[in-house]
């Protein structure tokens, strides 16, 4: 069998996902996190007395003890998988990976396993983070003074 | 209403890193960093305290946040100590995210076991 032959075989058999209700679910979900994590935010703001930034910190706070939370308890996983964008943009996509990592790689032992696969999927996110913001900081400062 | 415009805010960023993940082959660790590069340029192009402002929560909730977050560490940290700022101040700011999920992440891999 040719190459583009498989390759065709392959697309055939891949299970076609409807984009239209992706896209709509992502925005939904998306929006309600959106929604809850401002909730959240007004009612610190509100019944606790705290800043604006400061009641933005502790919404950050809790929405990744919420992700971790439920991924160690097994079920944000299947979350993930049906609201994809919707919850993997958010913090909570950051906070999943890190606690899903950390969870399958445990049984590999501490050093080698935990420890130097801790950031194996959240490490991305982190490194072109920092280098991106690193030389616009710089730029910013620059131009901007 | 600011509850409103978090939940539009927040929508359509992921209604965007969706169309852009059906549209292509990038996978969801291609679109974060590509997520978090875009919340630095925006706050490079002082976009990103705008969509603060008007978004409340819903902007600070996604993960461009920390782009953005990241990049006002490096401006500040220049202003307080000069040129060394960029490397020691850069991280001030989004230290509180990186640190709390590596807290619970590792506490909560003590304590549980995978499922699968």
């Amino acid at each position: 069998m040719k190459k583009e032959e498989y390759q065709k075989l392959v697309s055939e058999y891949t299970p076609k996902e409807n984009k239209w209700k992706n896209a709509a679910l992502s925005f939904f979900v998306g929006g309600l996190v959106g929604f809850i994590a401002e909730l959240i935010a007004l009612i610190l703001q509100n019944s606790f007395g705290l800043e604006v930034t400061e009641s933005y910190s502790w919404v950050c706070v809790i929405m990744i003890f919420f992700a971790s939370f439920c991924t160690a308890l097994g079920f944000f996983d299947n979350w993930v998988s049906k609201c994809k964008a919707g919850l993997f943009l958010p913090t909570t996509g950051f906070a999943h990976s890190v606690t899903s990592t950390a969870l399958d790689y445990r049984k590999d032992g501490f050093i080698t396993g935990l420890g130097s696969s801790f950031f194996k999927l959240a490490g991305s996110v982190i490194l072109y983070g920092i280098i991106s913001a690193f030389f616009l900081s710089i730029l910013g400062v620059i131009i901007y003074g | 209403m600011i509850l409103i415009n978090a939940f539009l805010v927040s929508g359509l960023f992921c209604l965007a890193a969706q169309i852009l993940m059906d549209n292509t082959k990038l996978t969801p660790g291609h679109i974060t960093s590509l997520f978090v590069v875009l919340g630095a340029l925006l706050s490079f192009f002082g976009l990103y305290s705008k969509l603060i402002e008007y978004g409340g929560a819903g902007a600070t909730a996604l993960i461009s946040n920390f782009g953005h977050m990241l990049y006002l560490g490096g401006i500040e940290g220049f202003h307080e100590i000069g040129i060394l700022g960029f490397a020691s101040g850069l991280l001030v700011k989004s230290s509180l995210a990186i640190v709390s999920a590596v807290v619970f992440a590792f506490v909560l891999a003590l304590i549980f076991k995978p499922k699968n």
